[in-house]
């Protein structure tokens, strides 16, 4: 017992984080480069907005970068994953690219709804995204139902269920992870718990203290993780995932976490302080953490960092020049898509 | 076609078409409250769990909202699931999932994923169920585009017509009147499909048409044979599918009898005959018409209790055919 952990610390020092364990330089520069892309796309759609070139509304998920990204990094890509009207971050860290996402936002025929859903209903069903959803909870039954598929046609697939803290207190929590852990199928719960739903905080809207505690209402492992440390999260993650493949059933990952922005566009940011706020900006912030991780166990320098950061700004500018450039939809195919096209 | 025709209850007929999509399809799957060794609360899937498994025959939790959703997100990663609510009225519970992610997932997502999806809904009153288990809420969910939603009148279409939707790439919703479960008639052996959008004409007339739905279809066939003995032809079209509607077969019979009944047992307001009456109104058939189109529906009322009362409120043969006399009266 003994020798065998110090064989096992002097291969993987206890002090090195689980990320730095499990993945290579290469996947963490693209970690990066996506908690990146996540938070300049989102930058980039709220300029646009501003400008009036997007229209509607949209839920930004500026400051949960890490959360989105530690879940995913342990899927294959035909794993898949449902999401929540705040999903830009977990499509792009499912593998969308962002200039079909720009093109989604700008309403435009080259986006991933060919213009029909926008910010609340962004997917990319290619990579197994089966899409962010408008309704909260709405997404967490479905997912259960994807993974009833995965056990059916027993192809390995596990399937990732994104909700927030609002999503809790809704009945679909409640029946579709009763029915998960009954049958014991592949899917892994994760609560982005950011303080809020809408206004009104955890504190004020939750009988429990963690929501992660409800998992031992449903005979599942409730597991709490600081979901602004990509690392925590991902290894979270991790087991959570190996456990579902391994047909063990579900798992209730909590992912602490807090949203820079309001709620939507029409928020007043009334119900939280400016001091709460830059305190999560200035001492929390996902990517900050990331950064100083990455040059501390040497993957990254200053200057790696940098080329990185330079690489998303040129992403991100082509990306929403190819939305402008893209088509706008013909009005006369506003029925297209309502049912299926059947063959003559 | 060498295929036998035998008489067949409307369940048995419902529960042939699940065996044979569950024999010819690996797909296809059951989901319901009580449709294993309880054989569902209308014996419907009767011993299709013994036949086909648990795993395939799946009782699930009093969970309608959760269930309804495992059915979508099944439904678009590949499997084709049949859904049984135990009474449409439940439908109350999942309407989230339905309305809000099955109607519209294949239309937000641009047509990348289709939800090839059937639930079936026991409905209607005559049981003496009362009020939270005789709804007729087809109206509901024919509100709803992305929705198909059907209503067999007779074995032969509950059949075929459940064949049709498990083979539909969109959601099909199935409205069963409970009272038809156990009425006879002739079903083909095998597989067979009928079409989803198509009315069919049960009986041929000149004097008036009555455009019905689920059991109204076989209360105005009794209607029609009173009306007969006085000298009163009347054409019935069984509409079959309530969306999308077969504008072309309800808008020739009208052309041809110029009179038009609408009888169904939802409730009458905002109901379908709202919908199959505006639908001539505003058709070449108006210029035909020597009456006023007339509904015949639910009252506006829950449904009671007590039996006398709870025929009261939906429309009766003797209704249909007084319905029908006051539409005529006008020629003769």
């Amino acid at each position: 017992m003994k020798n065998e952990s110090k064989s096992k610390a002097k291969s993987e020092p206890a002090n090195v984080p689980f990320a730095f364990r499990a993945y290579s330089p290469e996947q963490l520069r693209d970690v990066l480069r996506k908690m990146y892309l996540i938070r300049r796309f989102e930058e980039g759609a709220e300029d646009s907005y501003t400008r009036g070139l997007i229209h509607g509304t949209m839920h930004l998920s500026i400051g949960q970068e890490a959360s989105a990204l530690g879940i995913c990094m342990p899927l294959k890509s035909d794993d898949q994953i449902t999401s929540t009207h705040r999903g830009h971050g977990h499509c792009i860290a499912k593998g969308a690219q962002v200039d079909r996402m720009f093109a989604e936002f700008f309403g435009k025929t080259t986006g991933y709804c060919k213009g029909r859903g926008g910010s609340m209903h962004i997917a990319d069903v290619s990579q197994g995204n089966l899409g962010a959803n408008g309704i909260v909870a709405g997404g967490i039954p479905i997912a259960v139902g994807a993974a009833l598929s995965a056990k059916m046609q027993k192809n390995g697939k596990v399937v990732i269920c994104f909700f927030g803290d609002g999503a809790n207190n809704e009945g679909a929590f409640h029946e579709s992870l009763n029915m998960a852990s009954i049958w014991k199928l592949p899917v892994v719960f994760v609560c982005e718990n950011n303080g809020y739903g809408m206004s009104t905080s955890t504190a004020r809207s939750t009988a429990v203290a963690n929501i992660a505690d409800r998992a031992a209402g449903y005979s599942m492992p409730g597991v709490i993780v600081d979901g602004n440390n990509f690392s925590a999260v991902a290894e979270a993650s991790s087991a959570a995932i190996e456990r579902a493949r391994r047909g063990e059933g579900p798992t209730l990952i909590e992912s602490k976490t807090y949203r820079h922005r309001g709620h939507s566009k029409s928020d007043r940011n009334r119900y939280r302080t400016k001091e709460e706020i830059d305190e999560w900006k200035e001492l929390r912030d996902p990517i900050a953490l990331f950064e100083s991780e990455l040059r501390q166990f040497g993957i990254l320098n200053d200057a790696g960092i940098e080329e990185v950061r330079a690489s998303v700004e040129k992403e991100i500018a082509d990306a929403i020049q190819f939305a402008k450039d893209s088509p706008m939809p013909n009005t006369g195919a506003a029925l297209d898509y309502v049912y299926t096209e059947l063959p003559q | 076609m060498n295929s036998a025709v035998r008489e067949l209850t409307y369940s048995q007929a419902i529960q042939e078409a699940m065996a044979i999509a569950l024999e010819s399809d690996p797909r296809v799957f059951l989901m319901g409250e009580d449709i294993g060794v309880y054989g569902g609360a209308f014996q419907v899937t009767g011993d299709l769990v013994e036949r086909f498994g648990s795993d395939r025959v799946i009782d699930m939790p009093i969970s309608e909202l959760g269930g309804a959703g495992l059915a979508v997100g099944a439904a678009m990663t590949g499997m084709r699931p049949i859904f049984e609510f135990q009474f449409s009225d439940f439908a109350t519970l999942a309407m989230e999932q339905i309305v809000n992610q099955a109607a519209k997932m294949r239309f937000m997502l641009g047509g990348e994923v289709s939800v090839p999806l059937v639930m079936r809904f026991p409905a209607g009153s005559g049981t003496g169920a009362a009020a939270q288990h005789s709804q007729s809420l087809e109206a509901w969910l024919a509100h709803v585009p992305g929705l198909k939603v059907i209503q067999p009148a007779t074995p032969h279409d509950a059949k075929g017509l459940l064949l049709a939707a498990v083979q539909d790439p969109d959601p099909v919703m199935i409205f069963e009147h409970k009272l038809l479960y156990k009425v006879k008639g002739p079903v083909p052996e095998g597989h067979y499909t009928v079409p989803i959008g198509k009315a069919e004409i049960r009986r041929m007339g000149r004097d008036a048409t009555i455009v019905a739905t689920s059991i109204m279809v076989q209360k105005s066939l009794k209607a029609a044979e009173i009306l007969q003995t006085e000298g009163i032809d009347v054409e019935i079209v069984d509409l079959r599918t309530i969306r999308p509607i077969d504008r072309e077969t309800v808008i020739n019979s009208v052309k041809k009898t110029t009179r038009l009944l609408c009888v169904y047992e939802a409730v009458k307001t905002l109901g379908i005959g709202a919908e199959i009456s505006a639908m001539v109104a505003e058709s070449e058939a108006f210029d035909y018409l020597d009456a006023p189109i007339m509904r015949l529906g639910g009252a506006d009322s829950p449904i009671p209790y007590n039996p006398e009362l709870e025929k009261s409120v939906v429309p009766q043969v003797p209704d249909i055919v007084a319905g029908i006399r006051n539409l005529v009266q006008g020629r003769r």
